[in-house]
């Protein structure tokens, strides 16, 4: 119970990490993106670790995980599975178009101070009355929108999965997510709740990190209307993350909303 | 005799033959412990790399339900020019899987698959992928149409041999 509620924390803090540190990333990697059959499968990992993509930290929590097919369905993912240090599931894919999968996670997040101890807690905004003690001091809290994806295409990109919710920070393609090759501009708007999220920071780090010494991280910037563009020379797998804060929280205890964004586009060779 | 002689007459007109392209395409003999026959694609681009023709797909035709199109997307390219808008089998297009050996094709203007290319610059294109081994991709770029009978010819290193595209006005 104790190992769960810090493993918990600890997918929490990774979650928030974006905005303390680059050290560990939360992902989620499909074995495959773009398929060609109707009785395509592939088969997903989602983890949160130091290397892209090598499973060595923490697994995902599938408890949040979305997957949206090209008709805009819910889908529930096959043989769900968490590990010490990963989580996986099988996806068929049998629908034409693209797929999201999405780990979207919503919360509040405490420092609090009980007898001069400095106490941390994660939860719901409801679960946050019983979470925190009556004699707490000092309580912060802030709320965290995070969504960590990847996408999947059976046949032609296109299809209702990928329209926006309006909450937290989204990727709205102009380049299709999986119709990415080496040497071509690929192009995405960023929105926040809706609306383009202008001026904001996008990194790129390509997986296999294992195999290089530094992190190879390319930045750009979103334009004013939320897009941004990247042209990668080497195909592969493709960690893709902005994020941002600001003061529209929902409940009134949180001062600050920090949000983040995270996609996994692969890149294939030409 | 009157009567006849329009007919004679049309037939003075209209060229002996259509214009048309013969394409040889070679898959090497690859002495590797485990062969399968390559997928291969050839088809037409125009200069802004859409689409001008579909000409051929040999690809695993006999595997039961769908697993024959399972690999289509190793060819990559052909996969997201035009394989991807295709619904498998294309008719006069795809086919089974060829062995080793010199292919033939021969194309004519205004009939299936070709159709009446645009006069214009274009590409063929032949893709090759072969399960647990390579890829290949090889352009032959040309005017259409020829006005005299042109020769032209691509080599492959790994994939594919010699591919020659000669086309008649």
């Amino acid at each position: 119970m104790k190992h769960t509620f810090v493993r918990a924390a600890l997918a929490a803090a990774a979650m928030v990490l974006p905005f303390a540190a680059q050290a560990h990333k939360m992902w989620i990697v499909p074995s495959a993106t773009v398929v060609s059959s109707d009785d395509a499968l592939v088969t997903v990992d989602a983890a949160v670790s130091n290397d892209l993509y090598y499973p060595d930290h923490f697994p995902a929590q599938l408890d949040n995980l979305t997957i949206t097919a090209p008709d805009g369905s819910q889908v529930k993912p096959e043989n769900p599975w968490t590990g010490k240090v990963r989580s996986a599931f099988d996806l068929p894919v049998p629908q034409k178009g693209t797929y999201r999968i999405a780990l979207v996670n919503q919360g509040l997040f405490a420092n609090y101070e009980v007898d001069g101890q400095k106490k941390r807690w994660r939860g719901k905004p409801d679960e946050m009355k019983a979470g925190i003690p009556a004699n707490a001091k000092n309580v912060q809290v802030s709320e965290m929108a995070s969504r960590v994806e990847t996408f999947v295409t059976q046949g032609k990109p296109g299809g209702d999965a990928l329209k926006p919710t309006g909450k937290g920070l989204e990727l709205v393609p102009v380049t299709q997510p999986n119709d990415m090759v080496t040497g071509e501009k690929a192009t995405f708007q960023l929105l926040l709740d809706g609306k383009p999220a202008a001026d904001l920071k996008v990194t790129a780090i390509a997986g296999a990190t294992r195999y290089r010494n530094t992190q190879d991280e390319q930045d750009t910037q979103t334009d004013k209307e939320g897009r941004f563009s990247f042209t990668f020379a080497n195909a592969g797998m493709y960690w893709v993350n902005a994020s941002t804060e600001d003061t529209k929280t929902t409940v009134k205890e949180a001062k600050q909303r920090r949000v983040a964004y995270t996609a996994t586009l692969e890149v294939l060779p030409q | 005799m009157r009567r006849l002689l329009p007919v004679a007459l049309c037939f003075l007109v209209t060229p002996v033959a259509a214009a048309d392209m013969n394409l040889t395409v070679e898959i090497p003999t690859l002495k590797v412990a485990e062969y399968h026959r390559p997928y291969v694609a050839v088809w037409i681009e125009r200069e802004d790399h859409s689409v001008a023709a579909n000409l051929a797909v040999w690809y695993d035709v006999k595997k039961a339900s769908g697993e024959g199109t399972k690999w289509l997307k190793d060819m990559r390219q052909w996969w997201r020019r035009t394989g991807r808008d295709q619904s498998m089998p294309i008719d006069g297009v795809s086919g089974a899987t060829r062995p080793a050996g010199q292919h033939q094709l021969r194309f004519t203007d205004g009939k299936a698959p070709l159709g009446t290319l645009a006069p214009g610059h274009y590409e063929l294109i032949v893709e090759a992928a072969r399960e647990v081994g390579g890829h290949e991709t090889q352009r032959i770029a040309f005017d259409w149409p020829a006005k005299a009978p042109v020769h032209l010819a691509a080599k492959g290193t790994d994939e594919l041999g010699q591919i020659t595209l000669d086309l008649n006005p």
